[in-house]
């Protein structure tokens, strides 16, 4: 130990950034082998869908038609032959598959309509709640469970946590009809339901969500009155969502607090919110994006129940009817839907990660 | 003229599971501006505690008493604000595990400059020039490129001057390195050993060097304590404890520590291990393991007393001894 040199063999090799060779970006390379998986799980999808709808006991023809126009076999008939029931089972599935290559997922035997324009129809009105529900849930949520994690043990935390508790044993309808109760039968503070006032007219079409159009059309008083609908069924999905939060914030923060780098931060004279800021909310920050990108999905896939009582005309209402209905095609675009939803979101997630952490940055 | 920092009597006691446990007992400890003094003993005897206490880092619930006072402020009566402008640019620290004691999300750069920027009120511009300085001071190369780059794109031993050159950067007085060189490879050691000696020679800088490595203290420091459940056993100038050790924990860590080209059937273990917190014998807490031990060590924990020149041990068995051999 007497001999003291400055050189470290091997140390200086490392630095910042790697050389980049000239092929594919890698970022490309990955995002066209996601897109390679969301193909061949979609076509999967398809699959188990059309063979669970198949497998359930009950017949889209008693589903859809009357006793009356049951008793008629020449109505059966025609019925069967117009929705394609009397061919084969692979028959069917080839005869979708190939109309899908094509854009098209069939006609609802429900609404009539193409199930592309029902799905365009009733997906913005979903996106409409889950997108504010989403971001009120991530600040609340966020702020609320590093709370928690600070005052960790301390009667702040226990708060929290019963409150999280709580939140996460209320059934969503319920708390729907409570908050109806309160503020549109007792407060009168916001309507009961739909997604405008009568008297009002949707606006011109551009992204579906009533409140963007309307205030891309500049009528500022429809946009008000459907920004006033949304108010109540955030709130209820606002409140389910935090409570999911919380707990997964808390604990991720939590984790985070015992690092040596936190210690380090404080012990370098950095104020309390910086340090909490900066340091803390980072890199506690990617656990809670999963079951962000989880709680989004799910959000966006509609909420049968809530949609059910704001009379929301959502995707989990359009899902629902479609499953009682046994309509395949709006049961087979609605899981399409779903599954390319939750590949998206996964996507993203995995984009956000490589965002905040460099570690797992694309190499 | 006082020392930079004055610790005296320190007593620090942590709340555990079933009741308080008393970690620390009775340290007095100084370290002169500009001096690099070392701490040295068994992974568990206190060093990182007296660290932590010394940078207000303290677990929630711990009970202090005593007195520490740096640069004429007394740390003890320090609040939140106090401490926020004591540590970092009065005291700063240099973590054991450089690996995770560097936030693995944010750049060098940025944990360079942001504290430089609340203690010495520089500006984006100034904060960088200044970062860039420190990078080469602590001999990173390509300092410009280093301040983007995130810690995993840096080798353990770059990695810790990284480390050392945050420390440094709100101008500190005292730098507290606690086992700096233990995650690292033997090899990048040395020359981060030898970094902390130039930095006090360059920069007039006193360091606090806690190690469970003798070797590390003799090469390094002028001045050392010897820690053993969690008090000061032996202090005095590192050469005379290394070559000259008068408490028997002393003499029994050089006897047990490997040197040279010497065979390990030469090496002597000490017998039983250091007592938990809390745990430690009414007297001397060292006496279930010494072979000195008399049946006084067993009744009251021996006071620190002077021995000879700077020296002081807080044995009253083995340096009667040696005089009588003498």
């Amino acid at each position: 130990m007497t001999t003291l040199h400055n050189g470290e063999p091997g140390a200086v090799t490392t630095t910042a950034s790697r050389p980049r060779p000239r092929r594919t970006h890698p970022l490309l390379a990955f995002l066209a082998k996601r897109l390679a998986i969301t193909a061949g799980l979609l076509l999967g999808v398809t699959v188990v869908t059309f063979g669970l709808v198949n497998v359930v006991p009950g017949d889209p023809v008693t589903a859809n038609l009357s006793d009356q126009a049951l008793n008629d076999p020449a109505t059966v008939a025609a019925f069967r032959e117009k929705w394609g029931l009397d061919q084969p089972l692979w028959a069917q599935y080839l005869h979708y598959l190939g109309n899908l290559l094509h854009g098209d997922l069939g006609t609802s035997q429900q609404t009539g309509r193409a199930v592309l324009d029902d799905l365009v129809r009733y997906v913005p009105a979903t996106m409409e709640l889950a997108i504010p529900t989403m971001v009120l849930a991530l600040l609340i949520g966020t702020g609320i469970g590093m709370l928690a994690a600070v005052r960790n043990g301390r009667v702040t935390d226990h708060l929290v946590r019963i409150g999280a508790l709580l939140g996460l044993s209320t059934p969503p309808f319920w708390l729907s009809l409570v908050v109806l109760y309160v503020f549109f039968y007792q407060l009168g503070l916001a309507p009961s339901g739909g997604r405008l006032s009568t008297g009002f007219s949707p606006p011109p079409t551009v992204t579906g969500m009533y409140t963007v159009d309307a205030a891309l059309a500049g009528q500022w008083a429809v946009a008000w009155d459907a920004a006033q609908h949304l108010v109540l069924p955030v709130l209820v999905l606002t409140s389910l969502t935090v409570a999911l939060l919380v707990r997964f914030v808390r604990s991720a923060m939590l984790e985070v607090l015992q690092q040596d780098y936190i210690r380090a931060a404080y012990a370098k004279g950095l104020p309390t919110r910086v340090v909490l800021r900066r340091h803390l909310l980072r890199a506690g920050l990617v656990p809670v994006v999963t079951v962000s990108g989880l709680a989004f999905a799910s959000l966006l896939s509609g909420t049968v129940l809530v949609e059910s009582i704001f009379g929301w005309p959502g995707l989990g209402q359009y899902a629902y009817r479609s499953a009682t209905a046994l309509d395949l095609p709006a049961i087979l675009g609605v899981s399409l839907f779903v599954a390319l939803v939750y590949t998206l979101v996964n996507l993203t997630v995995d984009l956000l990660y490589g965002l905040i952490d460099p570690r797992i940055r694309l190499s | 003229m006082a020392p930079l920092l004055d610790v005296d009597s320190l007593a620090v006691t942590l709340p555990g599971p079933r009741g308080p446990l008393p970690i620390l007992h009775d340290v007095s400890l100084t370290v002169e501006e500009g001096e690099l003094v070392g701490i040295a003993g068994e992974s568990g005897c206190g060093k990182s505690l007296t660290a932590q206490t010394l940078l207000g880092l303290l677990p929630e619930g711990a009970q202090v008493t005593g007195s520490a006072r740096f640069a004429g402020t007394d740390l003890l009566g320090l609040d939140n604000r106090g401490w926020q402008r004591v540590r970092g640019a009065g005291i700063a620290m240099v973590f054991q595990d450089p690996s995770a004691a560097l936030h693995p999300m944010l750049t060098i750069g940025r944990q360079l400059t942001e504290h430089m920027r609340v203690h010495l009120r520089l500006d984006r511009r100034a904060a960088t020039r200044r970062a860039v300085e420190l990078l080469d001071q602590v001999r990173i190369p390509d300092p410009e490129r280093a301040l983007r780059a995130y810690p995993h794109q840096f080798s353990g031993g770059m990695r810790q001057r990284a480390a050392i050159a945050i420390a440094l950067a709100a101008r500190p007085r005292l730098l507290i390195a606690d086992e700096p060189t233990t995650a690292l490879d033997v090899t990048v050691q040395a020359g981060i050993l030898a970094l902390f000696d130039r930095l006090r020679a360059e920069t007039g800088l006193a360091v606090a060097f806690i190690t469970h490595d003798l070797g590390v203290l003799s090469a390094l420091t002028t001045r050392g304590y010897v820690f053993y459940a969690g008090r000061v056993v032996e202090t005095g100038p590192t050469g005379a404890l290394l070559t000259a050790p008068t408490h028997p924990y002393t003499a029994a860590l050089l006897g047990a520590r490997p040197h040279g080209t010497q065979a390990v059937g030469t090496l002597r273990p000490i017998p039983g291990g250091p007592p938990a917190p809390g745990q430690a014998p009414p007297g001397c807490p060292f006496q279930p393991r010494c072979g000195y031990a008399e049946p006084s060590c067993a009744s009251a924990p021996p006071p620190l007393s002077p021995v000879g020149v700077d020296r002081s041990v807080a044995c009253v068995v083995r340096p009667q001894l040696e005089v009588a051999t003498r």
